[in-house]
């Protein structure tokens, strides 16, 4: 068990060093060490180091986790391991709030401060919550609830774009960049807010760990052990939503992140157990968006593709991978 | 009726406010089981999400030790009420013994972390269900009779002084059956504990319950001891049985029988007829049947299936009157079947109607000869 958290840590290390290094801007390993230090090192280099990479990794780091997180927290609500942020149209919901609020302050002139982004983006998670769980209550059969999630983004992304076709110039090269999702132009003063909310949302979840293990075996069984069952299960969408909405105020939908790092985790570590999957799956995220990132950046450099574009390559297959072996183990 | 540890007091049970079954009245002593039966969609599992605490009640009170259940807390019932359901608990990547420790959860502190006394109990719970080497096993890797073993195991480890099991039987085979019921009454038994449950095997409820409670209807239909319940036909009606019938002494269920003029005579007793007349009936051939002593083990088996049956009362001589039916019935049909190869003092009668029968060039047929 540690030391396949001990591995988790390093490939996260590995990786966030990578991302500092690596770009159209090579700055050596010793430079970042000294950078980081506060050391004196090349103006240059320490203006790309400290204004827009440590920044942006970082951001990568922590919304790759809650991301993760977020999919586990919906993973576990619907016992489903194909639920998540983005596939049950939750992210997408959060966007097209974001979009709205954005075109319409925007338009005015008024500046909006990530802060009220995230209120935007988690109303617009908790809004799409409400309909999935809506019609989760009139279908039983989960693979049509997520037709319906993906439908819903579908909806949302689709009235998104309508906004975006017909709003002002200026706003349309910020938006459209955005709601693509990327973890460009991120600030420090964005990176303190997302970090208080993942980290006290993330510390929130965790102290769900024991009903969370309950909840698992299944409703009737956790209100048998004493679980209060309606409790919990407002905890879980709020709790996800949040994380949900903090990814997509700082760096638009993210997609399959949700999904693939949870299922990879819990592969490797070989349990369920919400005490270790919790921290387990946040370092996973982060991981994964970390390395999803760094190709983003260089694989086309000095063009930069969309974060979601990378994710959906890593993330996709992992979800039809683990689709497959669903259908073996249910063939057996 | 002070000693009662459960009771059960105008209970209503339903769905979305609509009762299902009304006034249901139970009271149980500690360590006694008491078993639900009834058709189909009678309610057996409602009235055990009721009791369980997993549907509320439309009306009445559940009395746990005289304290009425709603108003105890959660954590409270956790550690008086434990189920097993029919329903799969989902163990994703669980082995049986975290599937086991998940009993422990109402004792456990706040991230659910097992003490060294919590492993004792869990390894005990194991060991009394004989499934301690399976500790480490995958919980989705094993059959449904360990499964049900091992979730007997998890419900212990919740040291519950209440146990609902929800059909609890009906994925295993005969043996484990067996084995799964005799268990349970050990635990009864050893450490005082209470059972409710709700069980498909008629001839398994009789023997293993204290209490039987009928549903049928809206009402409970019965409610008393086994062999208060199990008499005069009422399983028959109960399920409403128009096809075939249920023997209720030895827990036997016979088939439709063929109607009609009989075809055949069988001369059977002691117990050799009953496969014939199984092979008749399901050839759809009337027969008739005897002469039977009343407490032979063809009777039951004749009686549900012989278009006719010649039986004589208690252990006497066969009568002469009784003898004359049947050489009526010989008369009557083409051929004769004998089962047995012998006929002792008491029905030397039987004996002379084979005789009669040869005589009268019957065609003759003596399955004990193969």
């Amino acid at each position: 068990m540690g030391r396949k958290f001990l591995i988790l840590v390093t490939l996260a290390a590995v990786f966030l060093t990578a991302n500092l290094c690596v770009g159209t801007v090579k700055i050596p390993l010793g430079q970042i060490a000294a950078g980081l230090a506060g050391r004196p090192v090349d103006p240059a280099a320490q203006r790309i180091l400290w204004d827009i990479r440590l920044p942006r990794a970082l951001a990568a780091l922590l919304l790759g986790g809650a991301l993760a997180l977020a999919g586990y927290l919906l993973q576990s609500f619907f016992h489903n391991p194909i639920a998540g942020p983005f596939v049950l149209g939750i992210s997408s919901g959060a966007k097209l709030v974001v979009a709205v609020f954005l075109v319409c302050l925007l338009g005015r002139g008024i500046r909006v401060s990530s802060g009220a982004l995230i209120l935007a983006a988690f109303l617009g998670a908790m809004l799409s919550m409400g309909l999935v769980l809506l019609l989760s209550r009139r279908m039983h059969n989960m693979s049509m609830l997520v037709v319906c999630g993906v439908l819903i983004g579908y909806i949302c992304s689709a009235c998104t774009e309508l906004l975006v076709t017909f709003a002002d110039d200026a706003d349309i090269v910020n938006l459209h960049n955005w709601s693509n999702g990327s973890f460009s132009g991120i600030t420090w003063g964005n990176v303190a807010l997302m970090a208080a909310v993942v980290s006290v949302v993330s510390f929130l979840a965790f102290l769900l760990a024991k009903p969370l293990s309950a909840y698992q075996l299944g409703e009737a069984y956790a209100r048998n052990l004493g679980v209060n069952l309606k409790l919990l299960k407002v905890q879980m969408v709020v709790l996800s939503s949040l994380l949900s909405a903090c990814v997509v105020a700082y760096a638009g939908p993210v997609s399959f992140v949700g999904l693939a790092a949870p299922y990879l985790v819990k592969s490797l570590f070989g349990t369920q157990r919400p005490l270790v999957m919790i921290p387990a799956c946040f370092l996973g995220g982060s991981v994964f968006c970390l390395f999803c990132d760094l190709l983003a950046r260089n694989l086309f450099a000095p063009t930069e593709l969309s974060i979601s574009t990378v994710t959906a390559v890593f993330g996709a297959p992992v979800a039809v991978w683990m689709m497959l072996l669903r259908g073996k183990e249910k063939a057996l | 009726m002070t000693d009662l540890f459960f009771q059960t007091q105008r209970l209503c049970v339903g769905y979305d406010g609509k009762p299902l079954i009304e006034g249901i009245q139970i009271g149980l002593e500690q360590g006694e089981i008491l078993t639900l039966i009834g058709p189909n969609g009678a309610g057996k599992s409602t009235v055990l999400k009721s009791i369980a605490g997993q549907l509320a009640p439309l009306g009445g009170t559940v009395y746990l030790d005289k304290r009425p259940a709603d108003r105890m807390t959660k954590a409270q019932l956790a550690r008086q009420i434990a189920i097993v359901l029919t329903s799969r608990l989902r163990g994703e990547m669980m082995t049986c013994g975290e599937v086991v420790a998940t009993g422990r959860y109402p004792y456990t502190g706040y991230f659910g972390l097992l003490s060294e006394a919590d492993r004792q109990i869990v390894e005990e719970a194991m060991e009394m269900v004989h499934m301690r080497e399976w500790k480490e096993r995958p919980f989705s890797r094993i059959s449904d009779g360990q499964r049900q073993r091992v979730m007997l195991a998890r419900a212990i480890c919740q040291q519950p002084r209440l146990l609902i099991l929800d059909e609890p039987t009906s994925y295993l085979d005969v043996r484990h059956q067996l084995e799964f019921l005799s268990l349970l009454q050990k635990m009864c038994r050893k450490m005082g504990l209470t059972v409710i449950m709700s069980l498909h095997e008629l001839e398994l409820a009789a023997k293993v319950s204290d209490r039987v409670c009928c549903l049928k209807g809206r009402y409970v239909d019965r409610y008393g001891r086994p062999e208060e319940v199990f008499t005069g036909g009422y399983v028959s009606s109960l399920f409403g049985v128009s096809l075939g019938s249920y023997d209720e002494i030895n827990g036997g269920m016979e088939l439709e029988p063929a109607l009609g003029q009989p075809q055949v005579f069988v001369i059977a007793g002691a117990g050799t007829g009953r496969s014939v007349y199984r092979r008749l009936q399901r050839k759809g051939i009337p027969f008739a049947t005897g002469i039977l002593f009343s407490n032979d083990l063809d009777y039951p088996v004749a009686k549900a299936l012989a278009a006719d049956c010649i039986a004589s009362e208690g252990l006497e001589p066969m009568g002469e009157a009784l003898f004359e039916a049947a050489r009526q019935r010989v008369d009557a049909c083409g051929r004769v079947i004998c089962c047995r190869e012998r006929f002792g003092a008491l029905e030397e009668a039987n004996g002379r109607l084979l005789s009669y029968a040869k005589s009268r060039g019957k065609e003759i047929e003596e399955p004990w000869r193969k």
